[in-house]
């Protein structure tokens, strides 16, 4: 046998939708490898378990190269909504769940997901704010325990 | 690649125990594979998925991802990793003799 992971944990620090997924599909797909997975959202990253905020995530058409669009187009009003709701069809046509459902899709497979005290405390946030699959909101020292003995992925 | 015996059958298999050609599969090979697979006992749960596995198999040329799994075999997402601990789609499609889904979900 190669070698092989038995275990990631995955921060996701970024608020956009571009931001937010590559996160969720990996550690989806680590579930599906049967590979033990915990999730930790903290800054921004945080909008994707936040109540409020989780289904109203955007693309980033600003200061996002990769976008192709001029700066001045993108920061026109409605940009980020219809740049969103097009790459949202072209996702749900490759069976790539919407972030909520995502979310909990991971939750149900045994992933833990977590929220970052620090930025919970900087933007005054409770485990009331956030969505009922946050187990629980834990310290940076906290995250390093849950980790140890696997690999740690920063996004 | 490897050949092995399930119910007393040879069949060729790839580096990761996926049948090589799904049509060689047979029902009574299915608690063999499961075994192999780590799953000592397959219920009625276990078969459900294994047959939904077969069939959209069979229509699709591809097996379902987790997804489509949970949406449609009636078997959620939660007791589908109950049931299968080492992931849904890759341990069911294996003890159900199709290739293991490629796919990023």
């Amino acid at each position: 046998m190669t070698a092989s992971i038995e275990k990631v944990s995955i921060i996701v620090s970024k608020g956009s939708l571009e931001g937010i997924y590559p996160g969720l599909i990996m550690a989806n797909g680590a579930r599906a490898e049967g590979i033990e997975a915990s999730m930790f959202f903290t800054f921004f990253g945080l909008d994707a378990v936040s109540r409020k905020r989780h289904e109203h995530i955007k693309v980033a058409t600003v200061g996002n190269p990769g976008l192709h669009v001029a700066t001045l187009i993108g920061s026109l009003p409605g940009m980020p909504g219809l740049m969103t709701s097009y790459l949202e069809r072209k996702l749900e046509k490759l069976d790539i769940p919407p972030i909520p459902e995502f979310i909990e899709m991971i939750a149900d497979s045994g992933a833990g997901i977590y929220g970052c005290q620090a930025s919970c405390d900087l933007f005054g946030l409770t485990k009331d704010d956030l969505i009922d699959q946050v187990q629980a909101i834990i310290t940076v020292g906290e995250f390093y325990s849950l980790a140890a003995g696997g690999q740690i992925i920063f996004t | 690649m490897p050949t092995v015996t399930y119910a007393g059958h040879d069949v060729i298999v790839n580096d990761e125990g996926f049948f090589t050609d799904p049509s060689r599969w047979r029902e009574e090979m299915a608690p063999e594979i499961a075994k192999a697979a780590g799953i000592d006992e397959l219920t009625p749960r276990h078969w459900q998925v294994i047959t939904f596995m077969r069939d959209q198999y069979r229509v699709k040329g591809t097996g379902p991802t987790v997804r489509v799994l949970g949406k449609t075999s009636g078997v959620g997402v939660k007791e589908l990793y109950q049931l299968f601990p080492r992931g849904p789609a890759k341990t069911a499609a294996r003890i159900a003799g199709i290739p293991k889904p490629r796919g990023c979900i």
